[in-house]
């Protein structure tokens, strides 16, 4: 499997998309994508602590493997992320307590968002090395960000139209996010 | 007094099952949900897979709730959930390598499954040991449930199979979308919108009884 970085970063961005194509990370595609203007920041910050996760995990592989410790990957990498996001929340809080205020709850929670730590199972798994680990992660980060992006300008739009009461919320959301995921197989074997 | 206490535990069981259920009415855990139910075979382990972790995590945070401090709660909770999906990842390794394979990272994605942690915080770290269990293996059964309902559909609409027996005969052409990824976001959106109408037409009912 020799993929140049920039397949990685193409695959991760659109053909494979993590929200859409690989299911990774719905919990705030459909919690915070209400809003433009809170779904673009939780998107940076989402891409953020991925790239943290990826380079800390990255290291981290390397020391558990020389010592036969694989079966703390798991464990270790949780850590990471939870202290990656703890760091995040701090800085957010200092320079922009208006913006943390408006993520709430969804901020803490990106430790249990699984694209985090899909990311650095996935580079493990296919045995990334440190560039393409890096692509990887900022390629899928950038594409949650897209996803995010894409699906709040929907729903904007959607809160002016007249829909059927039945299928408001959820239910409308999981159609809108189909028909994303549908329009994204059109990348399919862009990444080559 | 007795046949109160069951009846709690059979209320604590059967919350998760109807009224809470995670995938149709709390919406949680949706990346396994959406992710591994292509088939009903998928679906069931990843439901039996998530439900041992349920149960396990939440009897041991039951357990500690008294001793863990309250700062760092969660990064307990955490840790203690990544020592069971560690096993459960091991152990199916061990059993099917070909279940492990179709399952892929989402093995180990159950350490990030909301469900787990949601449960864990609200209701495991102020419930002693047995009914948290209990109200777990409820919550566990009812995301089997869910998980199965998706997969059964996908299955047999994308696939033309049931648990991989062929249903329909060699001339049905299979509606593919419904295993791909767009084809879980209907599949789910579908059954919220039927649940929503239930919903909808008993209030209306009761409505119409009391009037």
């Amino acid at each position: 499997m020799h993929e140049t970085a920039f397949q990685i970063f193409v695959n991760a961005l659109l053909a494979n998309n993590f929200v859409l194509a690989m299911f990774l990370g719905l919990c705030p595609f459909l919690g915070v994508s209400g809003k433009l203007n809170t779904a673009f920041p939780m998107g940076v910050a989402t891409t953020f602590v991925m790239i943290v996760a990826s380079l800390c995990a990255y290291g981290l592989n390397l020391l558990l493997s020389s010592f036969g410790l694989e079966y703390l990957r798991l464990i270790s990498y949780i850590v990471i992320i939870a202290s990656a996001v703890q760091l995040v929340e701090m800085v957010m809080k200092k320079y922009s307590p208006a913006l943390f205020r408006a993520l709430g709850i969804y901020l803490p929670l990106i430790t249990t968002n699984c694209a985090v730590l899909g990311v650095a199972l996935f580079q493990t798994a296919r045995e990334y090395d440190f560039v393409q680990s890096i692509t990887f992660a900022v390629g899928g980060g950038l594409g949650f960000t897209l996803a995010l992006v894409l699906m709040a300008s929907v729903r904007e739009r959607l809160q002016l139209s007249n829909v059927v009461t039945l299928a408001q919320g959820t239910a409308l959301s999981l159609m809108l996010a189909g028909i994303l995921s549908l329009s994204f197989m059109g990348f399919a074997g862009l990444g080559g | 007094m007795s046949s109160a206490t069951t009846t709690r535990g059979w209320d604590e069981f059967m919350e998760g099952i109807w009224k809470q259920n995670p995938v149709f009415v709390m919406v949680l855990g949706m990346c396994p949900t959406l992710a591994v139910t292509v088939s009903a075979i998928n679906a069931i382990s990843m439901g039996i897979a998530t439900t041992f972790v349920l149960i396990a995590s939440c009897g041991l945070v039951s357990l500690m709730r008294r001793i863990v401090p309250k700062e760092v709660r969660i990064a307990t909770y955490i840790v203690i959930i990544a020592t069971f999906v560690t096993a459960v990842d091991y152990f199916i390794q061990a059993i099917s390598l070909a279940l492990y394979d179709a399952l892929g990272a989402f093995i180990q994605l159950i350490v990030v499954n909301c469900i787990i942690l949601g449960r864990a915080e609200a209701h495991a770290s102020k419930t002693p040991p047995l009914p948290a269990m209990v109200n777990a293996a409820g919550m566990g059964a009812g995301f089997t449930i869910g998980l199965l309902a998706l997969g059964v559909v996908r299955e047999i609409l994308g696939n033309g199979t049931l648990f991989g027996l062929s249903l329909f005969g060699a001339g049905f052409q299979p509606w593919v979308i419904m295993v791909l990824p767009p084809g879980g976001f209907f599949v789910l959106g579908t059954w919220l919108l039927f649940f929503a109408w239930r919903a909808r037409r008993k209030q209306s009912a009761e409505v119409t009884q009391h009037a």
